[in-house]
């Protein structure tokens, strides 16, 4: 029947249940496990990844309510049944809010458990078929190790693509975080240099006199220290990329130093007079407004064009919510290999939260959230609290674009719904999921702060 | 010999005529022969609680009751009774088998309607198809997704009578490799 992909755990005291009905599925084709007790079916929840579980409410113990609240935390796209015998309103209720997937009550009527598995089925079909889907467009909105699927991003994508393939001076602009040696890596694996080597070097970190040598390299006896004849970064870099990152934090000296070797293509190692050719492409990045320093004196103008010959400008995180979702995803497949731990994502609490965040730190300081919650989150999906955003959770960071000042609540309240609504695209369903209240509770406040869906007539009036 | 025996175990007389026309079809669905048992021994099993008989119980009498009656392997001894049969987990089960093992049940009470006027022939085929249906699990058949296909869960008498009693193309294959003497 194709069935043996549904993996299912049936979780009950009795074994003759048990029995019984892992015999009827098993007639089905599903792959069936049983767990006679909840800390067993927590544990199998720990080992497997499962399509359903069968539970029975009442266990000695841990009982059915409390193995559906851990396998929500640790297995958010399994379908979990409540089994009762003792049908009451309440347990139906309690169940359903805690997000069963439906409860029956014994003995079941064979019809009834037919139709719920072949619901289940292809339910779990669909999330299959969604996360390849899924994949498929992260494939569309990767670029590398970069993922976005805003437009302006998209073009940045496309334009570093092209930039690759030729052998021009690249200037990556961006605020702190945006992922500037990111892209540079980026390009330099998608250019015909990715064979070769990709040297970074932060021209922040160092002294002019350091910064020189580890750019050029010094022969024995330049200065006291040099003991040795020493290869620079401009020679490692030989048949690759040579990474200059903060390139506007760079001294008046090395500025003319680093113009002579992209005008010539030739340097010299300090304390050396023998001119060394170099076969690299340079990409440099900055934070700075290279041309406010230009107008200001501090960088020199005709450097300046030497290094903007293709500008990449990443846009802050700020100006690219929509991102935000597909990075959260993204950065926590990522933290789960770096920190070998199963996560699966993050609460609708959270991500209101993270929606909702100005980062200032960019991309950067989302991961930086992201990891402490993969750190200290106790089950596989990160809630609110783990994310540790504290006043920040919830309230737009203060910044240039979105200053905050004093609101009443509902003048906050206004501003969410509408920020939330803006990233489900006026997908109002979705918006009242991320909010955690209803549909109809959503138009009426809609309705009473006066905000319609993007498209719709008036639209953002 | 081996093949599939037939035995009446319910507690009403055997309509005679009847059982021999199911003897038949099963012949020719599994295509090995097929054989009526006469044997007044009854099994155990009814439940005061659920007033059913358990289904479960009577697979183990007849799984006991097969070596003892001398049966080589790959026999398949299939049960059959008029009374109601439940497992513990469902309401009611039209019937039951061991996968792959030698024992199967199959119970008529349900196939009935509910003012019992049902014609002989439609009974009949609801009979054969759950009598074909169980024996395709003793011979290791799950079920299939092949609304016509014998093996399609029949979870009510409406997907009874949706199904033949013929096993689909696949099904038959496995059945057919299911039996190591090539029957």
């Amino acid at each position: 029947m194709g069935n043996e992909k549904t993996r299912i755990l049936v979780v009950d005291d009795e074994e003759i249940v048990r029995e019984s009905l892992s015999g009827w599925l098993l007639e089905d084709g599903y792959t069936v496990l049983t767990a006679p007790d909840g800390p067993a079916a927590v544990e199998r929840l720990l080992a497997e990844p499962w399509s359903a579980l069968l539970v029975d409410l009442k266990m000695p113990g841990m009982d059915g309510l409390q193995v559906l609240e851990e396998a929500r935390k640790r297995q958010p796209d399994a379908a979990v049944v409540i089994m009762t015998a003792y049908a009451t309103v309440d347990t139906a209720v309690s169940a359903m809010k805690l997000g069963a997937y439906d409860y029956l009550v014994k003995p079941f009527d064979p019809e009834e458990l037919s139709l719920m598995m072949q619901k289940i089925v292809a339910q779990q079909a669909l999330l299959r078929e969604n996360a390849v889907l899924r994949k498929a467009l992260k494939r569309e909105y990767r670029f590398r190790d970069l993922v976005s699927k805003s437009s302006a991003m998209q073009a940045v994508f496309e334009l570093a693509r092209v930039a690759a393939r030729a052998n021009s001076t690249i200037l990556v602009l961006g605020e702190s975080g945006t992922g500037k040696e990111v892209m540079a890596r980026a390009i330099h694996a998608e250019s015909p240099r990715a064979e070769g080597p990709f040297v970074a070097v932060s021209c922040a970190a160092l002294t002019e006199s350091l910064l020189e040598s580890e750019l050029f390299g010094h022969e024995k006896g330049a200065f006291t220290g040099a003991v040795a004849r020493r290869k620079g970064n401009f020679e490692a870099a030989s048949g690759g990329t040579l990474f200059l990152d903060e390139v506007g934090d760079i001294t008046p000296k090395l500025q003319l130093e680093l113009l002579r070797v992209l005008e010539e293509r030739k340097f010299q190692r300090v304390g050396g007079t023998e001119p060394i050719e170099v076969d690299v492409r340079i990409i440099a990045a900055t934070n700075r407004d290279l041309k406010k320093a230009v107008s200001e004196g501090k960088f020199r103008e005709d450097l300046f064009y030497r290094l903007n010959v293709i500008p990449v400008i990443l846009p802050p995180l700020r100006e690219r919510r929509e991102d935000l979702p597909l990075l959260v995803e993204s950065l926590l497949e990522q933290l789960a290999i770096e920190l070998k731990r199963p996560i699966d994502g993050i609460s609708n609490e959270a991500m209101a939260a993270v929606m909702v965040h100005d980062w200032p730190g960019n991309v950067r300081e989302l991961r930086n959230v992201l990891e402490r919650g993969a750190v200290v989150c106790s089950g596989s999906r990160l809630q609110l609290a783990d994310l540790g955003m504290g006043a920040a959770a919830g309230q737009p960071a203060s910044s240039a674009s979105s200053a905050v000042v004093p609101a009443s609540l509902e003048e906050v309240e206004r501003r969410h719904i509408g920020a939330v609504l803006e990233h489900t695209g006026g997908n109002v369903s979705q918006a009242a999921r991320i909010l955690g209240i209803d549909r109809v509770t959503l138009y009426s406040k809609m309705k009473k702060y006066d905000l319609r869906r993007p498209g719709d007539p008036d639209a953002g009036a | 010999m081996s093949g599939i025996i037939l035995w009446w175990i319910g507690e009403k007389d055997p309509d005679a005529g009847t059982l021999e026309q199911v003897r038949a079809r099963l012949e020719r669905a599994f295509k090995v022969p097929a054989r009526l048992r006469t044997d007044p021994a009854r099994p155990s099993a009814w439940d005061p609680r659920r007033r059913q008989h358990n289904s479960t119980q009577i697979l183990h009498w007849l799984g006991q009751a097969a070596p003892a009656l001398g049966l080589e392997q790959g026999v398949r001894l299939l049960g059959v009774t008029d009374q109601d049969l439940f497992i513990p987990i469902l309401t009611f089960v039209f019937g039951e088998a061991q996968l792959g093992g030698p024992a199967a049940v199959v119970s008529t009470a349900r196939l009935q309607d509910e003012t019992g006027t049902l014609g002989e022939r439609l009974l009949l085929e609801r009979w054969v198809k759950e009598a074909a249906h169980e024996l395709g699990h003793a011979y290791g058949l799950i079920h299939c997704a092949t609304p016509r296909c014998v093996m399609a869960r029949s979870s009510s008498l409406r997907e009874v009578d949706v199904k033949s009693w013929e096993f689909c193309r696949d099904c038959r294959a496995r059945l057919d490799g299911a039996r190591p003497d090539g029957e």
